[in-house]
């Protein structure tokens, strides 16, 4: 009989359980959507620098709800305060759960005390991407710095997120670099 | 079931983006505004407070004759402040924790515009019913 073994339907969202849910999500299926994404922004914008800002803006929003369904999931509703924790909490837990790994690297910056930085080999959002050379340094990770935006700003540590490549001797693709520059007002309220 | 309880959910920006009156006594304006005014003072006990903790339960933060002001700071400093006359510590912090959930599916609307009221029907009868039930 058509409809017998359905999963029972729930009226409204909030009913719904906040369950774990799949894992996982077709890569190509993401892949295409991102590709839309970044089409449909490039013919409303006029410069690269707008087209950065915007994917940053789409980035920020999910940033925002992963930090809060992570920490309701993951660390069972206990919030960061310290620089470092909330950190570390990028590096592998958001990582894991929207790329399937920890990021590669997570530095402090040498020349500035209030810069870090997040390394991937290669970023998912950037595998199937090709920047023509007269975009010049345009990179699609600024999604994914807009990510960490959103994760940062929300969580009480306002930052400037930006996405860049890094060439690597002997490599063909550049390495993905996400660095964060932390405003003023983080050194003085949270202890790094 | 406490006789006065005042449910207000703060955002970051100390924008109020919910409030209930879920006590069981009969509603009188001018304690309504004032319930309001002793919750808003209190926020900035509990920004200092909140920086001090790793946990979310703030529990009682602050005092007004016989009320008593509970807070729970979520992870994007959302605020949910009780203000209450009854003493039971584990019902308010179970209350808080459902809300809390019910707040993140909410949250996780990607046409909810974070930091704006909420004005869903469904969630402000299930948090009266979650008040019913824990207060």
């Amino acid at each position: 009989m058509i409809g017998v073994g359905k999963a029972k339907q729930y009226a409204n969202v909030l009913d719904k359980p906040l369950s774990r849910g799949r894992q996982e999500v077709s890569l190509s299926a993401f892949a295409f959507l991102f590709s839309e994404l970044v089409q449909y922004n490039q013919t409303q914008v006029d410069n690269i620098a707008e087209l950065e800002r915007r994917l940053e803006d789409a980035g920020y929003a999910v940033g925002a709800r992963v930090l809060e369904l992570l920490c309701h999931r993951e660390k069972g509703n206990r919030r960061e305060t310290r620089l470092l924790g909330i950190l570390s909490f990028i590096h592998s837990t958001v990582w894991k759960v929207l790329f399937g790994k920890v990021a590669d690297s997570l530095e402090k910056g040498t020349e500035h005390e209030d810069e870090y930085m997040i390394s991937e080999k290669e970023l998912l959002v950037n595998r199937f991407i090709s920047v023509p050379k007269d975009m010049g340094a345009f990179n699609c990770g600024a999604f994914v710095a807009g990510i960490v935006k959103g994760v940062l700003d929300n969580a009480g540590f306002p930052a400037v997120v930006t996405a860049h490549f890094v060439p690597i001797e002997g490599q063909q693709r550049p390495r993905t670099t996400i660095l964060i520059k932390f405003a003023e007002e983080v050194k003085q309220v949270c202890i790094v | 079931m406490a006789s006065t309880a005042c449910f207000v959910i703060v955002s970051k920006n100390d924008i109020p983006i919910y409030e209930a009156e879920v006590g069981s006594a009969p509603k009188k304006e001018d304690l309504a505004h004032q319930h309001q005014f002793i919750l808003h003072a209190a926020l900035d006990v509990v920004q200092d407070l909140a920086w001090t903790t790793n946990a979310m339960f703030l529990r009682s933060v602050d005092r007004f004759s016989d009320l008593v002001v509970s807070v729970y700071d979520s992870v994007v400093h959302t605020r949910f402040m009780l203000l209450h006359d009854s003493r039971s510590d584990d019902g308010i912090k179970s209350f808080f924790q459902e809300v809390h959930e019910l707040y993140i599916k909410i949250f996780l609307n990607p046409l909810y515009l974070p930091g704006s009221r909420i004005t869903s029907s469904h969630f402000d009868t299930k948090v009266r019913a979650l008040a019913r039930k824990y207060l």
